[in-house]
């Protein structure tokens, strides 16, 4: 919508014929059913879960009902909540090192055919090499527990930042190249006024996958890495509590896990929405 | 069809433009890709100072590579292009066929770039910026982002971005090709009227005859297969040209002229 075309419809007086009131419904619908369905959907399947629980006397060490896990989160609130945070630090800390190294790997391979020739192919090699098997040798090398860990968390995110912002980096429009040399632009200037900009909605989108990767790493490491007592995270106690068959325990660090995953993406999704929604198209809201 | 002899002798220029000092000369110009690619043959064109040329011809004809030439985008393979006593920083502005604004930045932020990367802030140079937009009559849109204008008001602020730098040169390539009529005849006109208030020098690529007349006092000719300038027209008529110019026997006559040498351009090369 231009600006003229909307001084023309804030003169007129509203017109909402049969068409129009059909459209406000059906958005309206949508509005309240994109909340509504899902949490009708989970209250259903909670249900059914306790119903099959109850009715057959399932034993709760096979599988405990929903109202005993839910239990189990608050009571065991203290142990799971340290765990919470130590997996939660890992992931954070292996987003941020996957977000400087993707996107600094990202631009120094703009700036150097040579460089990207050179070093991509084994960024691939890493990304496609499976982390649960490189896991055991890092531990073996690292010796601090949170190093090993960061880099295993590492290693399963930093690729959709690096490979999304390459793209990005070298999908600026070609006639702003131009226009870039015509004036004389540095190579600063044309990264930092040029590429970095035209990158940033591809690097939003790799983000977005990264940050479901770095806790996906972060949960895996922790499996490989097995050794427990302070400063475990969730995983651990997810296998400490499998091995005691308490699996009231179990499900209840699952969902923290689910939820934390949640989270992430929806912060980042936030996050991403507030930096592209002056400018880009993926952040806009069709007017009709 | 009529046919001309394809190297026909260009007509003399008018005396007015043939006194004016030269502002950049292409002398026999050769641009070839892949080794074998001939995309522009001997071409020659002297720019002066306050000249509004026209380059017209059929797709493939090497128009857009002579302006890229012009521009200092590529480097021709033979013959040469020499700026009249050098090229100065902020001499040169240019028009692509999309408005190629950043949609990142707002009207302001587009149109301070080429200053920007002369490393000027924008508190030093606001005034140059809303004086462009003034000349293009957007001063209300300066903090509007590039996706809220129509495709005519993009196109003016980018030629506010290609005068911010007061050049004395601008090229042009097919700048209102992708516009509606209605909107090409009035940037047509405000184009005009711009050149009249900063006096620039404007090469302006087209594949209209109609464009071509109305704008420029020289058309530039060229046929495709290899790209060469086969004739060049003057058009007399005075400036400021106005709507009463477009419907006169005079510009009528100028087009038939230039649409009998495209026809030739375009018979010459099948």
């Amino acid at each position: 919508m231009t600006l003229a075309e909307r001084d023309e419809s804030a003169a007129s007086p509203p017109t909402i014929d049969a068409d129009e009131r059909a459209r406000r419904r059906a958005r309206r619908l949508e509005r309240v059913g994109k909340w509504v369905l899902p949490v009708l959907v989970m209250a259903l399947a909670l249900l059914a879960w306790d119903r099959i629980v109850v009715w057959n006397d399932i034993p709760h060490y096979t599988l405990p009902g929903p109202g005993l896990v839910f239990r189990t989160l608050i009571e065991d609130w203290a142990i799971l909540f340290d765990a919470l945070l130590v997996t939660l630090q890992i992931t954070l800390l292996a987003l941020l090192v996957a977000v400087l190294g993707g996107v600094g790997l990202a631009v120094l391979f703009t700036q150097s055919r040579w460089m990207e020739m050179s070093f991509y192919p084994y960024a691939v090699i890493l990304q496609v090499t499976p982390v649960v098997a490189i896991a055991p040798l890092i531990f073996i090398y690292v010796d601090s527990r949170i190093a090993g860990l960061l880099i295993c968390a590492w290693l399963v995110a930093f690729f959709p930042v690096l490979s999304n912002t390459t793209l990005g980096l070298n999908s600026a429009d070609h006639n702003l190249r131009d226009l870039f040399r015509i004036y004389g632009a540095t190579r600063w200037q044309r990264l930092r006024f040029l590429q970095l900009p035209s990158a940033l909605p591809y690097f939003l989108g790799g983000l977005r996958i990264a940050g479901g990767l770095s806790l996906i790493g972060a949960v895996v490491a922790e499996y490989v890495a097995g050794t427990g007592g302070i400063g475990s995270g969730l995983a651990f106690r997810i296998l400490e509590a499998g091995y005691r068959l308490n699996i009231p325990r179990m499900f209840a660090a699952l969902i923290l896990i689910a939820a934390t995953g949640v989270l992430i993406f929806a912060a980042l999704s936030l996050l991403s929405h507030l930096m592209l929604r002056k400018w880009h198209e993926s952040a806009m809201t069709r007017e009709r | 069809m009529p046919s001309e002899p394809a190297r026909q002798a260009a007509p003399a220029p008018s005396g007015a433009a043939a006194a004016r000092p030269p502002l950049l000369r292409m002398q026999g110009v050769d641009k070839v890709f892949n080794g074998d690619v001939v995309a522009l043959k001997g071409m020659s064109l002297d720019v002066r100072e306050g000249d509004f040329i026209s380059l017209l011809g059929p797709s493939g004809c090497g128009k857009s590579t002579a302006l890229r030439l012009l521009a200092g985008l590529s480097h021709p393979s033979r013959g040469r292009i020499a700026w009249d006593g050098g090229q100065e920083e902020g001499d040169l502005g240019v028009v692509f066929q999309e408005p190629t604004l950043m949609p990142w930045a707002t009207v302001a932020q587009n149109i301070w770039l080429p200053l920007r990367l002369r490393g000027k802030s924008y508190a030093a140079v606001k005034d140059e910026v809303l004086e462009a937009l003034r000349l293009v009559g957007l001063e209300k849109f300066q903090t509007a982002y590039p996706r809220e204008l129509s495709g005519g008001m993009k196109m003016r602020v980018s030629i506010a971005r290609a005068l911010v730098t007061r050049p004395r040169l601008v090229l042009m390539d097919e700048p209102f090709a992708a516009l509606d009529e209605i909107t090409r005849f009035r940037l047509n006109d405000d184009l005009l009227a711009l050149r009249d208030k900063i006096g620039c020098t404007v090469v302006f690529v087209t594949h209209s005859v109609f464009e071509s007349v109305f704008l420029s006092d020289r058309i530039v000719v060229m046929a495709a297969r290899p790209g060469r300038v086969i004739r060049e027209l003057a058009v007399d008529a005075p400036y400021p040209r106005t709507d009463a110019f477009r419907t006169s026997a005079e510009y009528a006559a100028y087009c038939r002229d230039a649409s009998d040498a495209l026809h030739a351009a375009m018979g010459d090369a099948a």
